[in-house]
């Protein structure tokens, strides 16, 4: 790191719905702004260059890794992490599937893995397994086998779909 | 009483259910709480520089540039850290002949592999260690590195270690009957070269410690993320000269663990070393290279072997000579060459054989240590037997699935002690293959392969049994000298409102252990799942165990869990049958009642006897017992290890064109005795599975010819992603062990055990029209293009 990357950069965004302002350093990962400076540690990091995809956040509507955008990036964003996402119930169904499917099992990778799947989840159409399976070829979980994962938004998919069809 | 789990309609019937993890709800909504979400007053990071030479000799270690750093707290080297912190010796007395030099925890004068810890930096950042870590300066004058396994015993390649003698770690023959005999006077003999590639297990969460050492109590406190919180008590108190009892481990949320993060990791008891030295907490967290380097890898074999075989398609002999580079160190305390003696210990395992003849090699190397990794040595083991048997049932026109129904032991014929010496209270393997024909269809799949055939595509159906080491005795690490429990404890408690506690040695890294701990004191004490709060991973507060390692926690940890659930529940009836006059063995507790065994009519509510057992003692007779808290120990003593089995099927299509590999779908059934949680013991096969076919499809690290590892990151080191994976089914057929009341035994490898082996020969039975065959993983495009002869550049 050099004198450069230690400057610093003001920011001002939204997170889970709530002002953030910072001042944060130029070179700070979006991921470690979330985990180290407000505490929101639900996601995680694991491959720290945007392969493994547990680092998802929802920034302004689309799922970006937290390990590949700078905090400094982040002004004027609107950012949801899988805290605020709970808090709003926003996919509740979707996190008790992962539930009763037993779609997690150390749960490292599933509040990135929650995030990817919803951002499919509330695109228009039902997707098909080899869709959800494509779409989640992101998110590695090295526990699963991915098969209950799958199980898990597809029923979640054909449940808002039976809901939305009422 | 012997709680009758068959009976679906019997009382507090939550064994053989699947109820939901306690734990899990708060993982999907980023409420779990893993190392790295742990953050403590004046808590400072440690990150260390490591060696990026395979082997050399270290010189002049400059550290000013280093110090310079802004929040650069305080440099250790090799010889600081070895002031305070003894070496280790991984070795084991029933290992015999194993060999390992002291191992400390920076590299003293040598660094033996790319990724050793060399220097610790430690700042009040992550970032700032980062930085300065880069900037240490240390001269590495390079020495000769061995990399090749095969030649490592050469007389013209360098000893690594010198004082040793030679590079070889360890080694065992083990010979039963008259294998040179067999194969001399058998119908056919086939042979073949079979390599297993160099794996490691790419845990989400990196490997990470946050070590608090407190000079005014004059206790340790390491939160960690570990498989065995009691053995690293043990470690971190005789090397940093710390009595036993001042040192507490505990293991919160893990992200993954696969057996990883089950051994001593140098850089792990640096930390610890550097947090006493400083007085003050220190986390390390690898990253991702880290990761890569110096995590344990696993599986790198090669071997050569035969089999012999009757014009009846009997098998006569087995004959394997295996052989395994473990890296410079053998990997303390369980040491390195467990999985070249599993190798040996399980090659034939399914079959009723007399001639079996298997050797392993264990020869040191610069790379980074191999150590067990999930379903260790299995997965070579099976690929061995199932490739050669499926080899010579080519060889003799016989169908896959005939050639095993005629060697398998039979399903009446347990107990039985296998030619490796193995000794198996009961299996199933006909049993199984029987369910397996059955849900895969296996005529009418060989059908959809004919018509495929027809079309241009190549499809094949592969077949894979196995069995599997479950439930470790002393005689796996105790007997050798390592204090690594092979016993367990859990410790359970009624609360004054009726609900309960356990506490337990197993851990929890995403099995399900807790659910099914939860499930088994419910059905124990007689209260549903929901009243018991489970607690694991804390040496300070539960019974001393093992941990979660080698398919054990089920099967020990859950028979303790019952042993002293029941205990419990005849405490609660004694107190009970005192307050209401009653009998106590017309009385049971169900669903959180006492009730009148017979009619099942509420008595009082367990909240009742706990208001008065703990707030109106004094209405008790003076000298009834009130001891609401059981605790109970459980250790196998009839088997030195309780063997599973099962079978698995993979169902592929290879492109001739492009060598690529389509699975189209999987199948295992899997024998673990009771199944507790159906759905948790189902995932735990299906993620072992996909684990598995990883190895077989995809994962290699793969190092040039100095030793420096090539592919070190998650982008270059393939794991299996969804997109790739089949759908898996899966089947049971259960066969208690007699050895507990729960009569479980490990679910947690097999599926890793056997999908390798599996999906070679699908492969295989594709490419057989083509005369082609592949035996060394991962079957990657290239090796398979090759094989068809399509590329020999």
């Amino acid at each position: 790191m050099t004198g450069h990357f230690r400057d610093k950069v003001d920011v001002s965004l939204t997170v889970n719905g709530e002002p953030v302002e910072a001042r944060v350093p130029a070179g700070q990962h979006m991921i470690d702004f979330l985990r180290l400076e407000l505490g929101l540690t639900g996601a995680h990091a694991s491959c720290e260059h945007g392969v493994c995809g547990a680092c998802t956040i929802r920034v302004d509507d689309q799922s970006v890794r937290g390990c590949l955008m700078l905090a400094a990036q982040a002004d004027g964003a609107e950012v949801w992490t899988v805290e605020g996402l709970t808090d709003t119930g926003a996919m509740t169904d979707l996190q008790d599937a992962f539930v009763a499917r037993n779609a997690l099992q150390c749960g490292f990778c599933t509040p990135g893995m929650l995030v990817a799947a919803e951002e499919l989840l509330s695109q228009s159409g039902t997707p098909s397994r080899a869709e959800i399976r494509e779409h989640l070829s992101g998110n590695y979980c090295r526990c699963t086998g991915y098969e209950a994962i799958i199980d898990a938004v597809e029923g979640v998919a054909q449940a808002r779909a039976g809901k939305g069809a009422a | 009483m012997t709680i009758p789990f068959n009976n679906p309609d019997r009382p507090n019937s939550y064994i053989g259910k699947t109820v939901p993890r306690p734990n899990a709800t708060k993982l999907v909504q980023g409420r779990g709480r893993y190392v790295d979400d742990i953050v403590l007053p004046r808590m400072l990071h440690v990150c260390f520089a490591r060696s990026p030479v395979a082997h050399a000799r270290i010189g002049e270690i400059d550290l000013s540039e280093a110090k310079a750093v802004k929040g650069v707290i305080r440099i250790f080297t090799g010889k600081d850290l070895a002031e305070v912190c003894t070496p280790w010796v991984a070795v084991l007395a029933h290992l015999k002949g194993l060999k390992s030099p002291p191992e400390y925890p920076l590299a003293v004068d040598r660094a033996c592999w790319v990724g050793e810890p060399v220097v610790a930096v430690v700042a009040t950042t992550r970032a700032a260690a980062e930085e300065a870590a880069a900037l240490v300066a240390v001269d590495y004058e390079d020495l000769p590195a061995v990399t090749d396994t095969m030649t490592a015993l050469d007389t013209d390649t360098p000893v690594i270690h010198p004082d040793l003698g030679d590079n070889l770690a360890f080694r065992r023959l083990h010979e039963e009957g008259d294998v040179d005999a067999a194969l001399e006077s058998a119908h056919k003999v086939v042979s073949a070269r079979f390599r297993t590639a160099r794996h490691t297990g790419v845990t989400l969460e990196p490997r990470s410690i946050l070590v608090d050492w407190n000079p005014a109590e004059g206790q340790m406190t390491a939160y960690h993320a570990t498989q065995a919180p009691h053995m690293m008590q043990t470690v971190f108190a005789e090397h940093l000269d710390i009595p036993e009892s001042r040192v507490r481990v505990v293991c919160g949320d893990v992200g993954g663990s696969y057996g990883i993060k089950v051994h001593v990791y140098p850089d792990e008891v640096a930390t610890a070393a550097i947090a006493k030295v400083m007085g003050r907490p220190i986390k390390f967290i690898a990253d991702r290279l880290e990761s890569y380097t110096t995590d344990i890898h696993a599986r790198d074999h090669e071997i050569e072997a035969k089999i012999a075989v009757s014009e009846e398609g009997k098998i006569l002999a087995i004959d394997v000579d295996d052989w395994t580079g473990i890296g410079p160190y053998s990997v303390y305390p369980r040491t390195s060459a467990i999985e070249g003696n599993q190798v040996v210990n399980l090659c034939g395992g399914p079959y009723d054989f007399a001639n079996y003849r298997a050797q392993t090699t264990v020869v040191f190397q610069n790379k980074t240590p191999t150590c067990q990794y999930r379903a260790v040595g299995h997965p070579i083991a099976v690929a061995i037997t199932e490739g050669l048997v499926d080899m010579a049932a080519g060889a003799i026109g016989m169908d896959p699935v005939e050639i095993r129904r005629r060697n398998m032991y039979a399903d009446d014929a347990y107990p039985v002690t296998s030619p490796a010496k193995m000794r198996f209270e009961g299996l199933s393997h006909h049993a199984s293959m029987d369910r397996l024909v059955e849900m895969m269809d296996y005529d009418a799949l060989r059908a959809d392969q004919e018509e495929a055939r027809k079309q241009g595509k190549y499809r094949g159906i592969g077949i894979a049994s196995f069995i599997e080491l479950t439930n470790p005795s002393p005689f796996m690490y105790g007997i050798g000298g390592a204090r690594i429990s092979a016993q367990d404890g859990c410790t359970v408690r009624m609360d004054p409102d009726g609900s309960v506690v356990a506490l337990s040695g197993v851990t929890e890294q995403g099995q399900g252990t807790e659910a099914m701990l939860s499930q088994v004191v419910a059905e124990g004490v007689g209260v549903d799942p929901g009243q018991v709060r489970i607690i694991t991973g804390d040496t300070q507060v539960t019974p001393y165990g093992g941990g979660t390692w080698a398919s054990r926690g089920a099967g020990i940890g859950g028979e303790a869990a019952l042993q002293a659930a029941r205990a419990l529940r005849d405490s609660i009836l004694e107190v009970a049958a005192a307050m209401l006059q009653a009998d106590k063995g017309k009385l049971d507790i169900r669903a959180g009642q006492v009730v009148d065994a017979d009619t099942g009519e509420d008595r009082m509510p367990l909240e009742e006897l706990g208001r008065i057992v703990y707030f109106r003692g004094d209405t008790l007779p003076k000298d009834l017992p009130r001891e609401l808290v059981q605790t109970r120990h459980f250790i196998t003593m009839e088997y030195p290890f309780a063997f599973t089995n099962g079978v698995q099927a993979s169902y592929l299509e290879v492109d001739v064109d492009t060598g690529v590999v389509t699975l189209l779908k999987h199948w295992c059934v899997e024998d673990c005795g009771r199944v507790i949680n159906p759905q948790l013991v189902d995932e735990q096969i299906r993620g072992g599975i996909v684990q598995g076919l990883g190895g077989a499809l995809y994962e290699e690290i793969h190092y040039d010819e100095d030793g420096q590892l090539l592919n070190g990151s998650m982008a270059d080191y393939l794991v299996p992603m969804a997109a790739e994976m089949p759908d898996m089914q899966i089947g049971h057929v259960e066969t208690p062990t007699g050895e507990s009341e729960l009569g479980a035994k490990g679910a947690g490898e097999a599926g890793t055990a056997g999908a390798p082996a599996a999906v070679m020969n699908a492969i295989n039975d594709a490419l057989r029209p083509l005369g082609a065959q592949v035996t060394e993983m991962p079957f990657t495009p290239e090796r398979i293009l090759r094989a068809l002869g399509k590329l020999d550049d």
